[in-house]
């Protein structure tokens, strides 16, 4: 629910030279204090590095937030001496002071001034905005290239270890959460400064006397600050708790919907519902309702100060020791002057949840890397003429430090070669694929083909070696076309339409009524599952790899299409080492060699027959398919 | 929007007394510049101090009550926006929980979570903003001509005039920018969709090498997004220094015209100080309520969403006279010429299907993907409805039934194994709230589970992580097995519920399945023929038609679509 955190829109009056009419806190909800910021100063260090390259646009916009903020801050001064001058004509003609005139020509120039004052002032302020806008978004575009091109990087540990919508989180959202900051809160930082420091400036040279009452509400306002924070602070928490709790349920009874239909569950479902949003509810208005008070205290103190300069203001006039105009110009500044201070308290949360953010996308950046390639000319020697031979030697590994899940395991797989891989589910099967194409790296021993370290070829070079078929059919959002042209770049529509047809998948593209134009949806649910099989497959065939890794399907695949797929694999494993994942007997008896898996370790390996002689773990698991007496006959 | 207000209904005297409210506290502030203007007026004019400081006393004292009311105000609005949620929260979920799996098919799982979470919590934030700020906005603006109007009619025609064109230039602004912030939304779906096929489908990107034609796609989904941002920010950097201008330009219009007209002697000075309050206090709520304006479509959007949700009336009820007729007869369950299809689909998924299930005996389905076995088995606890003909358990429709007693007759085991938060014991029963423990390890122990149970440091008390993250799909499909004969239901159903067990687990727990399942009706969906080969009846499904019926010898001689799925998967000598 980072969604909790929207930021409010940019306040009015956010600009420079906003004259605040009495009674409005803008709508300066409360931004939730989030987390904070592990590395606060690092974090904030790393991030305007990011900002270097603008440094000169950024010095402009600086300068126009400044120009347009002092501009801002002279004008309430000028207006105030047109009141003045307008009120002296006034108290003349009052007094009946003979030759008391209005001074229009005086006044006339004043607003001359002040016209071009605004003007400046709000063509600065668009021009910063405008500047900001470019700075601001083509920081994150960086960030998120950067963040991108890091993924690729990453070794598949990292994405193994957690899921994507927290990686897309970061990427997305959180970056999306420094562009807005930079947007906005950058430039609204600089201008509630200088509007603070200029106002105070300018109060003092009206009245310092004033200045100083002035200034004896601005201790009221911090404690209403922190009073207000303080006590929302355990209701905000709450409510987020509270959030959390409602989202999984929903989350948990509608994916489960069947269940809690099938089992009748459905009060029992509402009943938990109602507590948490009971919960929700307290817990809810309460923060808001605190939060919401800050407004209406904020105003009350902004009052005082008004009140008091308004009689000070008009004591100090009758006393003759001030003018009339300056009252209106400190009226003005009083109202300018508390809002930059609220201003900054809702900064301040801005900046600690932005560098939350920032510091999650350097989370990313930071991580380990893959190893990187050996050099690709060294490898170039031994590339040519690959025909796949696969060693493992004394290989260990295990996905943790102290968890060993393979030990000392020695396979020797000649060119050519079919290995079927079995065991039950979760065995580990693909441990080997990730350690083949070198997804993960092992622990001891060596993994070599034809003879090399498997370590010394460049990534690429090693992953171009193998094909791979899996049973979770990867396809993106484009054209069949586009999809079976991934395995290999650059090929032309003839190859793609010839591996098609080995991978028996042409007959079924062109039944489509776009044929190889149709384009896959997000989920590729317009073709079937077993459809999806055959393109990774055609996929695979243009790739013309030298060493295959196949994953037989089980299930969720029509008979029909299972046949042709069973006849595309077995074309495409003609002359290759195969590794497959199988599950279909026939597959298994008739490799070359048969890796029998449970829980990640290889506990057998020999073919059919020695496996069965063995009477170990695979003769059990084969035995066991054929239950109490029904087509018992085995072979021996 | 406006048709979900009806759920603000109980609240609505807090309503009243909050915009009441609103309505004092603006008029108050809208009071704060008169009083200022008896300062300069009758105090400094006249010089007298001490009206001075008794109008200032009481300036102090109207703040205070304007400050009383606002925070009575806010303390109404948001137990008023709270409640508002709670009840939209509340009824929704009631609501969505009476939906039958067709509307979840409809409005999919995962919109209908964001509905339930997101989109309510967006309306609430929303209402609450309305009803303290978007009330001010129209009262400020209002009490601002009244209070204006009455200082100086005349002057007030520099206001009168400053509206109009303030309001166009948000509208032009609002007009050119608002539809880049549009495509900006798609730009970013773009982005989390290139991003989202990477990451699934990062084994294949490396294996294929294709690393740099990934970053080139994102690069240039990330690209478009920016140039998109960076134009509709710009468009919108105008926007505030416009509106500054504008208020600007008005008060010193004010200025010049308040002063010729206090020449002419028709206006005070104090008066003019006011009256440049007023026209502030307008222009600025004209520019809150545009601000205001921008929230509600997005609001919209989602009350629109939830308003869909409340409007969809579950297709699955039960009938009337359903309560009345209880009393029923157990017996087997009967498919009577059931044809079915999903809602837009061209071809019904089931046409004509007819078979018996008896008790004590175990029917098999078989057939590919998208042969309907699922779809058949889920007309049984009525999850859809038929089109024609009809499902019988003895000698009553399902339709006839309550929901309620037909799902408790029922132990449903589905395809994919779904456990929720809790511990195992939990987990297991849900399917019978009142097992004792010995039940429960019963259950466990024919479900293949109680050694990996027991092999868990905290045994039954394990909880499972969100969903059982923390088992293997065979774990989990074991713990759903014990959940649903933990009912000791008249009929099971299992939909192709062993197809994570490896071969000898799944055999170990047919063989004790059998025992446990003596008397009742089985009805297993499966894909792998040695799960099905034993089966008293198997009944082979081919798009939606039943294409063989009989036992494995029976269909071997007679079936040749069962023939081929045979062949497919066993060698010659298995089969004989």
């Amino acid at each position: 629910m980072s969604e909790q955190q929207r930021r409010t829109p940019p306040g009015p009056g956010g600009g420079p030279g906003a004259q605040r009419p009495m009674g409005f806190g803008g709508p300066g909800m409360m931004t939730m204090p989030g987390q904070k910021a592990k590395n606060f100063k690092g974090t904030l260090r790393r991030l305007l590095r990011y900002l270097k390259p603008y440094r000169f646009r950024l010095t402009i916009v600086f300068l126009a937030a400044a120009l347009s903020t002092v501009f801002g801050i002279l004008s309430p001064k000028l207006l105030g001496n047109a009141t003045t001058t307008i009120f002296e004509g006034f108290m003349g003609k009052l007094k009946g002071v003979p030759g008391a005139t209005f001074d229009f020509g005086a006044v006339w120039q004043i607003i001359l001034t002040l016209i071009g004052l605004y003007l400046f002032s709000s063509l600065f302020a668009y021009v910063q905005q405008y500047l900001m806008a470019g700075i601001a978004q083509k920081t994150v575009y960086a960030l998120r290239k950067e963040a991108n091109e890091k993924l690729a990087r990453l070794p598949l540990k990292y994405f193994d270890g957690r899921t994507h919508g927290e990686v897309m989180s970061r990427i997305v959202n959180d970056v999306d959460t420094i562009s807005g900051t930079l947007q906005q809160s950058l430039t609204q930082m600089i201008t509630s400064v200088i509007t603070l420091v200029g106002v105070i400036i300018m109060m003092l040279t009206i009245s310092p006397l004033m200045t100083v009452i002035l200034m004896v509400t601005l201790p009221l306002s911090f404690v209403v600050i922190k009073q207000v924070a303080a006590r929302s602070m355990p209701h905000f928490k709450g409510q987020q708790q509270a959030i959390g709790e409602m989202n999984g349920h929903v989350e948990e009874m509608y994916t489960g919907h069947k269940i809690v239909k099938a089992f009748g569950r459905e009060e029992q479902a509402i009943e938990k519902f109602e507590v948490i949003n009971e919960k929700l509810y307290n817990s809810g208005w309460k923060a808001q309702f605190i939060s919401g008070i800050m407004m209406p205290l904020m105003m009350f103190v902004g009052n005082i100060g008004f009140v008091l300069v308004c009689v000070v203001g008009g004591v100090l006039v009758t006393r003759g020791s001030i003018l009339i105009g300056d009252v209106q110009a400190f009226i003005q500044y009083a109202q300018q002057f508390s809002q930059p201070i609220t201003q900054t308290a809702n900064i301040a949360n801005i900046i600690q949840s932005t560098l939350v953010a920032a510091e999650r996308v350097f989370e990313i950046l930071d991580e380990p890397e893959e190893s990187t390639d050996v050099a690709a000319d060294s490898a170039s020697a031994t590339a040519a003429g690959l025909a796949g031979h696969v060693r493992f030697e004394n290989v260990s590994f295990g996905y943790k430090e102290n968890e060993p899940l393979i030990q000392n395991m020695n396979i020797d797989v000649k060119p050519g070669m079919t290995v079927a891989i079995v065991g039950p589910t979760g065995a580990g099967k693909t441990t080997l694929v990730n350690l083949l194409m070198r997804f993960y790296e092992i622990g001891e021993g060596r993994i070599t083909i034809d003879g090399t370290d498997i370590r010394e070829l460049p990534r690429s070079e090693l992953r171009s070696k193998f094909g791979m078929v899996l049973q979770d059919t990867w396809l993106f959002n484009g054209t069949i076309k586009e999809n079976i042209a991934y395995g290999r770049a650059g090929v032309n529509d003839e190859e793609i339409v010839q591996a098609a047809r080995a991978a028996h998948a042409d007959h079924f593209v062109r039944t489509l009524p776009e044929g190889y134009e149709t384009t896959l949806n997000e989920e590729a649910s317009n073709i079937s599952q077993g459809q999806k099989q055959l393109l990774t497959i055609a996929r695979a065939f243009l790739a013309d790899p030298t060493i295959l890794i196949l994953d037989e399907a089980t299930s969720s695949v029509d008979t029909r299409t299972e046949l042709l797929i069973q006849k595309a694999m077995s074309g495409l494993m003609k002359g290759r080492t195969s590794f497959v994942i199988a599950h279909r007997l026939s597959t298994i008896r008739d490799a070359d060699l048969i890796l029998v898996m449970n829980q990640g370790t290889v506990i057998e390996q020999g073919n059919h027959e020695e496996l069965l002689e063995k009477g170990g773990f695979y003769a059990d698991l084969y035995n066991s398919q054929f239950s109490e007496g029904s087509t018992s006959q085995q072979v021996s | 929007m406006l048709r979900l207000l009806r759920f603000l209904r109980p609240y609505r005297y807090m309503v009243i007394m909050t915009m009441v409210f609103v309505l004092l506290q603006s008029i108050a502030n809208l009071y704060l510049p008169t009083l200022m203007s008896d300062i300069v007026n009758e105090g400094i004019v006249k010089e007298d101090t001490a009206y001075i400081w008794r109008i200032g006393g009481f300036m102090l004292l109207v703040s205070a009550v304007g400050a009383i009311l606002s925070v009575c105000a806010s303390y109404l609005a948001s137990r008023a926006a709270s409640g508002f949620g709670m009840r939209l929260r509340s009824s929704v979920f009631r609501h969505i929980e009476r939906f039958s799996l067709q509307e979840f098919d409809k409005l999919s799982t995962a919109s209908l979570i964001t509905r339930t979470t997101n989109d309510i919590t967006q309306v609430q934030q929303v209402l609450n903003m309305m009803l303290r700020m978007m009330v001010m906005a129209p009262m400020m603006c209002i009490g601002g001509i009244i209070m204006a109007v009455s200082k100086d009619a005349k002057l007030s025609l520099v206001i009168i005039g400053a509206i109009p064109i303030l309001a166009l230039a948000i509208y032009v602004i609002g007009s050119k920018g608002i539809p880049y912030f549009k495509t900006m939304q798609t730009k970013i779906d773009r982005l989390n969709l290139v991003l989202r096929e990477y990451l699934t489908g990062i084994r294949v990107v490396r294996a294929f090498n294709r690393t740099e034609h990934e970053r080139a796609r994102f690069d240039q989904a990330n690209q478009d997004l920016t140039a998109t941002a960076i134009k509709a920010n710009q468009i919108m950097a105008a926007m505030m220094p416009i509106m500054m201008l504008m208020m600007n330009v008005t008060s010193i219009a004010i200025i010049w015209f308040g002063g010729l007209r206090i020449s002419t002697g028709h206006m005070q000075v104090g008066d003019l100080m006011a009256f440049l309050q007023y026209a502030m206090q307008i222009l600025f709520s004209l520019m809150m309520a545009s601000m205001m304006f921008s929230m509600v479509p997005r609001a919209s959007a989602s009350a629109l969403r939830i308003h869909e949700v409340l409007t969809t009336d579950p297709v699955i009820l039960d009938r009337e006279q359903a309560e009345a007729k209880k009393t029923r007869k157990s017996g087997e369950v009967i498919f009577d010429q059931v044809t079915f299809r999903y809602p837009g689909a061209e071809k019904p998924a089931l046409s004509s299907v007819s078979f018996t299930a008896r008790p004590g005996q175990v029917t098999a389905i078989i057939g590919g993907t998208g042969s309907g076995k699922s779809t058949l088995v889920s007309l049984i606890p009525r999850f859809y409805d038929v089109e024609c003909g009809s499902v019988r358990i003895g000698n009553m429709d399902v339709r006839d039934l309550p929901q309620n007693t037909l799902r408790s007759i029922i132990g449903f085991v589905p395809q994919k194994a779904l456990l929720f938060t809790g511990t195992i014991a939990d987990n297991v029963r849900y399917g019978n709230e009142g097992a004792t423990d010995e039940e429960v390890e019963q259950a466990l122990q024919t479900a293949q589970a109680s050694d990996f149970v027991a092999a868990m440091k905290d045994g039954l008390q394990t909880v499972l992580a969100q969903g059982g993250a923390n088992l293997s799909g065979g774990q989990k499909q074991r713990l759903s097995i014990a959940r649903a004969l933990i009912r000791k239901p008249e009929i099971y159903v299992f939909d192709d519920s062993f197809s994570a067990l490896d071969f000898k687990t799944d055999a170990k727990l047919r063989a004790a399945l059998k025992n446990e399942t003596e008397e009742a009706i089985v009805i297993i969906v499966a894909q792998r023929v040695n799960t099905v080969m034993d089966a008293d009846q198997i009944i082979v499904l081919e798009e939606g038609e039943i294409a063989g019926k009989g036992t494995h010898h029976e269909l071997m001689d007679t079936c040749d679509v069962y023939k081929e799925i045979v062949k497919s998967q066993l060698t010659e000598e298995e089969i004989a």
